[in-house]
């Protein structure tokens, strides 16, 4: 089997590139009258220039709320209490006085600066086609605000770019469809004139949420395949979200796995699908059934549900589940991301002693 | 193909000889089946009516569900599979009558000797039907009602068919419990104190209360994380391996399908376009569609990053659907007749039913065999 170009090619490229974007020790929590939801705690990453990282987890483990925090749309009772969103929009550095750091997590949500970013450098992929566009106004006239909310084009020129986008994305007849309401659209072209209106003002950052959870499996293939060449043609970053494996191993360069709220192990993709440490990512790979497994044979499963995120067990979240707990460290001490290969930092116990915030 | 035109003579011969038990009309003759059939249903239709002008008169059908023929035998799991819109949901209801069929013949065995056609039951001879044959949902958290706990919701039918002990309904949930894989002392808690997992199991042991002899799954994994999707999957496997049960599995996830049946039938705009034993329909298929289908599934392994065959364009809308074989448009391979005539559902192999023109001469990738399984193949080095 051939390796994927695109996966080592970013990680080499990246060596010698500073991050576009980097998480650092990022803590959301949601404040509610039973306790504190720690939604998101103490999650780190790093998005390359022109890379795709796929952020794979299952419901609860805090993905959603990651990228909500990135885009500062988290609404409340949630608040970001701790830790760093470094955007960096420059990070080749090439613009003299590149390499400009700006912490998100300081900037007011509302503010111009994050109101210029949010749609403008980053901009969002959201799952449900049908919720995000309004069915009051055409398709057009939601891309064309917009393009004009970033852009300070005529009204003419936006609808122009406006019908660019909509061919850009394989909408065909572009001119008329402009024209359309998203009721009128099928659910792919809804999610293509979506994709449309996020690349409408050439984001650096995209963060798609999702974003084929709700199409058929022939439409999905069609919009990975269209988000793949549209980010090799415009080299922006993507952050896909998903909890499909599948997707994930198709499009990713790198993969960021999280389990209730913490990441348990991040690395270039193929040594994610080919040799995970952290035992979730094992049991995860193992318990779903794909295209080769034996037929009718019991799945291996990881035993036990996801907690209840008001309930997280102490220690290493993932103990109560993991074959290979031990007892008296595990069930006490939150273990640190640590690197164990070179590219592929682990928070479990089995691989080294090193403990949070210690 | 042979099986109805046979089925046919059989049953007009026998019909004379066995007399039929009055207001009983509903009552086809057992030997219309073969032995070892559960389910048959033939020539099933269900057109909705497209309301439009002043009056509200019918001005068109959406052809949901159109001609479609399949059958489930005892012990076996059959699943039905396409996109949305294809027509796989109305038909397993149709089946449950759920919603009435606009016509066509659905045969069940409901006893050694007794087959009835599902599709001319009365209301009130449903619940009856309905003891042998349940239903799982999709979605864990709306179909438990909230306010009820598991004795209630899980005893229910049994109380509804007549087991008015309470000691009784107690003793016969608490061993559906087991047979789940929950305790029997959470029949006194309510759903709200279960996740998702917990509550499929719920569902499961619900459906089960009454030993049906079918079971319709529609989508009964797909809301369920990927961590436990596998435990419920195993569940169902061990379920019907202990109790003999069979199922009409209502799925769109290829990967699952595979895994769990033993036949499946692709969909495709209100049509069967194919059906197979699952191992040739996987590695043999012989529709376009049904190999496109599993093309663009993607293969959780980044080494096989291949270029997904792109299937172009959309599902047909079966208010307007094309002429001639509704697949012609999006097919790579169609033709001039493929425009023009529609296709019918032959046997081309030994059990491999397809609807293609072609389905002789094209040769269609479908899944490789033999990859080694992933997470394991670097992990214990």
């Amino acid at each position: 089997m051939p390796q994927t170009p695109t996966a080592t090619e970013a990680t080499r490229k990246g060596a010698d590139r500073r991050p576009l974007l980097s998480v650092r020790g990022l803590k959301t929590y949601f404040e509610l009258d039973e306790g504190t939801v720690r939604a998101v705690d103490g999650v780190s990453f790093d998005v390359m220039p022109g890379e795709v990282l796929g952020i794979v987890g299952e419901s609860g483990c805090g993905k959603s709320i990651t990228m909500k925090s990135i885009l500062r749309l988290v609404a409340k009772p949630g608040r970001i209490v701790g830790g760093e969103i470094l955007y960096r929009p420059d990070p080749v550095g090439r613009a003299g006085g590149g390499g400009a750091e700006i912490d998100l997590t300081k900037l007011r949500k509302d503010g111009r600066r994050m109101r210029n970013i949010r749609g403008g450098e980053i901009a969002l992929i959201p799952q449900e086609p049908m919720a995000s566009f309004s069915p009051l106004h055409t398709i057009g006239e939601q891309i064309i605000e917009a393009i004009r909310l970033h852009q300070d084009v005529s009204k003419k020129e936006a609808r122009a770019m406006a019908i660019e986008r909509l061919r850009e994305v394989g909408v065909p007849s572009p001119e008329q469809r402009v024209g359309a309401y998203s009721w009128q659209l099928s659910g792919g072209l809804r999610q293509r004139a979506i994709i449309a209106m996020a690349l409408s003002c050439h984001p650096k950052l995209l963060v798609a949420d999702e974003p084929t959870t709700a199409i058929d499996v022939t439409t999905q293939a069609q919009v990975l395949a269209l988000l793949r060449e549209l980010q090799a043609e415009h080299g922006s970053s993507i952050i896909f979200i998903t909890h499909d494996l599948g997707v994930i191993a198709q499009v990713a360069d790198r993969v960021v796995v999280m389990y209730l709220g913490r990441v348990m192990e991040r690395g270039p993709v193929d040594d994610i699908f080919h040799a995970p440490k952290h035992p979730y990512t094992k049991a995860l790979l193992r318990s779903v059934p794909n295209m080769d497994t034996e037929p009718r044979v019991a799945l291996p499963t990881v035993e036990g549900s996801i907690p209840h995120p008001l309930h997280k067990p102490t220690g290493c979240p993932f103990h109560p589940r993991c074959p290979d707990a031990i007892p008296g460290l595990c069930d006490v001490k939150v273990p640190a991301l640590r690197p164990v290969d070179s590219d592929q930092p682990v928070a479990c116990f089995l691989y080294h002693r090193e403990v949070e915030g210690e | 193909m042979s099986e109805a035109g046979a089925v046919t003579t059989h049953q007009a011969a026998t019909e004379a000889a066995t007399p039929v038990r009055a207001g009983e009309r509903t009552r086809a003759v057992a030997h219309a089946l073969p032995p070892e059939r559960l389910l048959d249903v033939r020539h099933l239709k269900k057109y909705f009516p497209i309301k439009g002008g002043f009056f509200g008169s019918t001005v068109g059908a959406v052809k949901a569900v159109d001609d479609v023929n399949l059958h489930v035998d005892t012990g076996e799991i059959l699943s039905l599979v396409g996109e949305s819109g294809c027509g796989k949901t109305t038909t397993s209801r149709c089946v449950l009558r759920a919603v009435n069929p606009t016509s066509g013949e659905i045969l069940f065995r409901i006893g050694d000797d007794e087959v009835i056609d599902v599709a001319k039951l009365s209301d009130r001879e449903l619940r009856p039907l309905w003891r042998n044959m349940q239903m799982i949902f999709q979605d864990p958290f709306g179909s438990l009602n909230p306010r009820k706990n598991l004795f209630d919701i899980i005893g229910e039918p049994l109380l509804v068919n007549g087991v008015k002990s309470r000691q009784e309904r107690m003793d016969r949930v608490a061993e559906l419990l087991g047979l789940v894989g929950l305790r029997p002392e959470y029949m006194h808690r309510y759903p709200h104190a279960f996740s998702g997992g917990q509550r499929q199991r719920v569902v499961i042991a619900r459906a089960l209360a009454l030993n049906p002899k079918l079971v319709v799954a529609d989508e009964a994994v797909s809301a369920l994380d990927v961590s436990v999707q596998a435990q419920i999957l195993n569940l169902l496997l061990e379920l019907q391996e202990r109790l003999g049960l069979s199922y009409l599995f209502v799925a769109h996830d290829l990967s699952i399908v595979k895994h769990i049946s033993h036949r499946v039938a692709v969909m495709y705009v209100g049509k069967i376009v194919e059906t197979a034993p699952t191992d040739p329909l996987f590695h043999a298929p012989l529709h376009p569609y049904t190999s496109a289908l599993m093309a663009a599934v993607p293969q959780a392994d980044p080494r096989r990053r291949s270029e997904m065959i792109r299937l172009e364009g959309e599902v047909a809308n079966p208010a307007k659907p094309p002429s001639g074989c509704y697949f012609h448009p999006r097919c790579p391979f169609a033709t001039a007749q493929c425009k023009a005539e529609t296709p019918l559902l032959r046997e081309v192999r030994p059990g491999h039913f397809v609807a293609c023109h072609r389905a002789e001469e094209l040769d269609l990738p479908g899944v490789e065999r033999g990859t080694p399984s992933l997470g394991t193949s670097r992990a214990e080095g």
